[in-house]
């Protein structure tokens, strides 16, 4: 068997996603998470008579908790593999990405398996990010001098 | 109607990943990292403001928004104090999401098992 079979045979098992069944689910499940907190914010502004900003600062404290509370419980996985980008492009998905690779090395240890691959998956945003904003930082000073 | 506006516009975000993300071979690392690489160009010229005024936590609750908070606060330090400025002050804004985020997760890890 030659290399074309064998992917022509691969592709022929490979089970198809419904792809509009993912849109629908992806922009239902993304736009509850706004709504909802959104929501919070407002309920947090005037139970607590705060600033908007201290607002969402406490709404992204409280959403980061639920995540990571669920995550440990440990059925978040199961709503991440079914809603896919809903959940991983707002800040749930950073939370759950640092709350599950800490779950998974928490048995090679405390320093070699917890400590030193917490940020195995969050490691690219931080990065990526970081040396964007550098960049782009730079170019914002020269675009408003 | 923020609150329309909130669900509309972080609905339509996450939709516009999922379609890149099944029409490639992108995985959602890939993602994370494109849209935190969007938001930090977004906030280069002052768009993302605009929207979070407009959108409301719809729109900070992104992950856009951790690189647009990246570049705001780069460009603050680097207004105030320059070259040191800029390193000194580019993690402030987004300390609040990566210290929370590890310390709850740690406090967390410690006291529940993976279930496999």
């Amino acid at each position: 068997m030659n290399k074309e079979e064998y992917l022509s045979i691969v592709k022929k098992y490979t089970p198809k996603e419904n792809k509009i069944k993912n849109y629908f689910y992806a922009f239902l499940v993304g736009g509850l998470i706004g709504f909802s907190g959104e929501l919070i914010k407002k309920i947090i502004i005037c139970l607590f008579n705060i600033s908007a900003k201290d607002a969402s600062s406490w709404t992204s404290l409280l959403v980061i908790l639920i995540t990571c509370i669920c995550t440990g419980l440990g059925f978040f996985d199961n709503l991440v593999s079914k809603y896919k980008s809903g959940l991983f492009i707002p800040t749930t998905g950073f939370a759950h990405s640092i709350m599950s690779s800490s779950l998974d090395y928490k048995k090679d240890g405390l320093i070699t398996g917890l400590g030193s691959n917490i940020f195995k998956l969050a490691g690219s945003v931080i990065l990526y990010g970081l040396i964007s904003a550098f960049i782009m930082g730079i170019i914002k000073v020269i675009i408003n001098v | 109607m923020t609150l329309v506006y909130s669900f509309l516009f972080s609905g339509f975000v996450c939709l516009i990943a999922q379609i890149i993300m099944d029409n490639s071979t992108l995985t959602p690392g890939h993602l994370t990292s494109l849209f935190t690489v969007l938001g930090s160009i977004l906030a280069c010229f002052g768009i993302y403001d605009l929207i979070i005024d407009k959108v409301g936590s719809g729109a900070s609750l992104l992950i856009i928004n951790f690189g647009s908070t990246l570049t705001n606060y780069a460009y603050l330090g680097f207004v105030k104090n320059g070259i040191i400025g800029l390193f000194s002050n580019i993690l402030v804004g987004s300390s609040l999401i990566i210290s929370s985020t590890i310390i709850i997760a740690a406090i967390i890890t410690f006291f529940t098992n993976p279930k496999d």
